[in-house]
């Protein structure tokens, strides 16, 4: 059987690559697809934890992240979509209309 | 005496009760028009304002009849309407304490009642004449409205119970007087003529007003009612000093309001207005105020005989020198002025010697036939077009007969022809004057004559002879209309029967006028009088009324000889006494000197204030203001600059640097911040780690 700990490295690498690309990355789709990265490493995570306690309640909130995830995409996307028609643009640092 | 009487408005009857009204009338018709009248027709203005004069007159008809009705030494009527200027008690120089009071109260009676029915019986027939006179000349209501206002101040004048409220009417009249002379003011002799009356009045009222402040000082009271008893009680000899000094501040206000003396210089310049109001306050009722003041406050002046001397020599003195002076002069007005002021001397003349009856006696006659002259010399210029020259009149007598009939009756009646108004009033004080002393009586007598000269030569000049009238002129010639000839016809009545309520007692009369009068006046020098019974005994009063007319005739007889016999004499008599003859024309050049004396060295004294005003008040005082204003502000405005703006900008400034380097941490960039989350988590976790491996 393959220990825990596998598991919590491999969610590890993925979170890591999540954030780097989180960080680097210009294009809003790749920053988006990033942070489905992340969420996958925090259900790995789960299920793996889920599976070591023996309960399913782990395995229930992976389902319920996976959901979130679909509607975050579905938002997120929706978002990109109006920022385009606005502003032309998918990359991150040219909307820095925050900035006084 | 009948001072002291308890005078409550419940006891007296209608008229007497309601005198107070009197001066109301006329007052309401000056409010109406000066508000309203601009927007009445003539025909309202007319009705408005002779009606209110109408009602006074009606008024003091009332009341002189309920006056006369009462027994002779119940003859007071006061009515006090509240407590003007309240009391307040004080020393008098004598020691005792004196209350001051003034109040808005009316006092009738005779005195008063002689000027009232004059103020207001005459001055209703020239406010009708006016209607007529005035009917084409513009500012209708306007002369209507100063005329009622004038009607109210000299009845307040007349009716006030106190000094203080004569003093009133006095200012009242005064500036009516101004309003009217200035009438036309776009003349500028007319507005400079009104200017001269107020000035030259204003010296007369100072000293008035002294003499009213002297008389509360010493008397303790301005009552009219008290001033007798209050003289009693200061047990002040006749001929005290401060006595004769109120007598001759009160004489300095009459010099100046009746034109004698040395201020009667304003009065042949007034002849600038209308000449309705020159019959009616420059001849008929505000000049002869000053009469009625020294007649009113008789019981000082007889306390003074020194003030009398004075009174009686300036009236002759005046009488005459006026006199001289009409007798050249060839403006009908202005002989009328001269005559007028020659009159009123007269009258002084009487108050000088003690004869105060017969000097309000002469001033209502005087009224009369004077108020007739003037406004017959109206209705000449009326038909003449304006002009007022005699050298271009002359052979009217025919063209406007009603004119001529009672100008003649009443120049009979100024002249003193037997049996008219102006002869028994003259007589009257010839004859107390011929008590008095031999050289006043002189003057007074020889006066008479050319009084008799000057104003028939004035009927000469105009209504006989050759007519000298211009051709564009002459077929203008018109009667005036019924409005202006009525008055002339009642007036010429009053010239003739009018003094006859006087009739002396030496012709079989009883002079009722001088009994009626005589509970007014207080002789102090009643030992005078008998002593003076022996004069009249050498010639008696027949004798100098004979020779009276004597000389009058001769006056008469001279001017027709000068005038229509022998019309080349005056030219060549003038030409004879050249230097003379411009000496008396130019009015003995009073006018000038008081010019070089007072009028120019109050200008100098003007200008140079003025230029102190300038250069010291204007230029030190308000520049230098200015510019240590203005130099306070420079130095205000550096300091608001740099040290008020300053600090606040530095304060903004000092931020602003502190945001240029806090901004640097908004970059609106979300990965920044993604950035500073992520090494935020890494250094927590870290920390935390840390610090559990020390622990364990």
């Amino acid at each position: 059987m393959i220990p825990v700990t596998h598991y919590i490295f491999l969610s590890l690498a993925l979170v890591t690559i999540g954030v780097i690309g989180l960080l680097t990355r210009r294009n809003v789709i790749v920053i988006l697809m990033s942070i489905e990265l992340i969420l996958n490493a925090v259900n790995i995570n789960l299920v793996a934890f889920s599976r070591m306690f023996g309960t399913v309640h782990g395995q229930v909130f992976a389902i319920f992240i996976i959901t979130d995830a679909a509607a975050e995409a579905a938002v997120g996307l929706g978002i990109i979509i109006a920022l385009f028609r606005n502003r032309e643009t998918v990359l991150a640092d040219e909307m820095d209309i925050l900035k006084w | 005496m009948v001072d002291s009487l308890p005078t409550t408005q419940g006891l007296l009857p209608f008229f007497l009760a309601h005198i107070w009204t009197i001066p109301l009338y006329p007052l309401a018709g000056a409010f109406l028009m000066l508000l309203l009248g601009r927007k009445l027709p003539k025909a309202m203005v007319s009705a408005i304002c002779v009606g209110s004069v109408a009602i006074s007159f009606f008024f003091a008809c009332g009341a002189f009849l309920e006056l006369v009705a009462r027994p002779a030494n119940q003859r007071v009527a006061q009515v006090i309407l509240f407590e003007w200027v309240p009391a307040g008690t004080y020393h008098l120089q004598s020691g005792a304490l004196g209350s001051f009071v003034a109040d808005w109260g009316f006092l009738l009676d005779p005195l008063s009642a002689v000027m009232i029915l004059v103020v207001t019986g005459v001055g209703l027939l020239i406010h009708i004449y006016s209607t007529g006179y005035m009917a084409h000349e513009g500012g209708y209501y306007r002369f209507f409205g100063y005329l009622n206002l004038f009607m109210f101040s000299m009845l307040m004048l007349v009716l006030g119970n106190n000094l203080l409220l004569l003093f009133v009417g006095w200012e009242g009249v005064g500036t009516c007087s101004y309003l009217l002379i200035g009438f036309y003011f776009h003349r500028k002799s007319a507005s400079d003529a009104g200017k001269k009356a107020f000035i030259v009045n204003r010296i007369g009222d100072a000293g008035f007003l002294l003499g009213i402040f002297l008389t509360s000082a010493v008397l303790g009271t301005i009552r009219f009612t008290e001033i007798v008893p209050a003289l009693t009680a200061s047990h002040l000899p006749v001929g005290a000093p401060v006595l004769t000094a109120i007598a001759l501040l009160f004489f300095v206000g009459a010099t100046g309001k009746s034109a004698q003396i040395p201020l009667y210089v304003w009065l042949p310049d007034a002849m600038e207005g209308p000449t309705p109001v020159s019959a009616l306050i420059h001849a008929a009722t505000m000049v002869t105020a000053g009469v009625y003041m020294v007649t009113r406050t008789n019981a000082i002046f007889q306390h003074a005989p020194l003030a009398m001397e004075v009174v009686a020599g300036i009236g002759a003195a005046t009488a005459l020198f006026a006199a001289t002076i009409g007798v050249v002069q060839n403006d009908i007005k202005k002989v009328l002025a001269y005559s007028t002021v020659s009159q009123l001397g007269y009258m002084f003349l009487a108050c000088g010697v003690g004869a105060f009856s017969a000097g309000i006696f002469h001033l209502m006659t005087h009224a009369f036939f004077k108020g007739l002259l003037f406004l017959g010399a109206g209705s000449v210029i009326h038909a003449m077009s304006g002009e007022q020259d005699m050298r271009k009149m002359g052979g009217l007598a025919k063209k406007i007969p009603i004119t001529y009939w009672t100008m003649l009756i009443a120049t009979l009646a100024i002249a003193g022809i037997f049996p008219f108004a102006g002869f028994l009033s003259k007589d009257l004080i010839l004859g107390k004057v011929y008590e008095h002393g031999l050289l006043l009586w002189l003057v007074g007598y020889f006066t008479a004559g050319m009084t008799a000269f000057y104003m028939f030569r004035l009927i000469f000049l105009t209504f006989h002879g050759q007519s000298r009238v211009p051709h564009d002129i002459e077929h203008h010639i018109h009667e005036s209309p019924k409005s202006m000839t009525i008055p002339l016809i009642v007036l010429a009545g009053l010239s003739i029967f009018g003094g006859w309520i006087g009739w002396p007692e030496i012709l079989r009369g009883s002079n009722h006028f001088v009994h009626f009068l005589a509970p007014m006046i207080t002789s102090a020098q009643e030992a005078r009088v008998p002593a003076a019974e022996a004069a009249r005994a050498h010639l008696g009063e027949i004798a100098l009324m004979l020779l009276s007319e004597g000389l009058v005739l001769l006056g008469i007889l001279f001017a027709w000889y000068l005038y229509l016999k022998r019309v080349d004499l005056p030219a060549k008599i003038t030409s004879h006494i050249r230097g003379f003859y411009n000496l008396v024309y130019h009015k003995y050049y009073v006018d000038e000197i008081y010019d070089a004396m007072f009028v120019n060295r109050t200008k100098d004294l003007a200008t140079t204030l003025g230029s102190f005003d300038n250069a010291v008040i204007n230029g030190v005082g308000v520049d230098g203001a200015g510019w240590l204003t203005r130099y306070i502000s420079r130095v205000s405005m550096w300091w608001d600059t740099w040290i008020v703006d300053g600090s606040v900008r530095l304060a903004s400034r000092l931020i602003w640097l502190v945001s240029q380097v806090a901004r640097m941490f908004q970059t609106g960039l979300v990965q920044t911040y993604m950035l500073v989350i992520v090494i935020g988590v890494v250094g927590f976790l870290t920390y935390y780690f840390w610090v559990l491996h020390l622990h364990s």
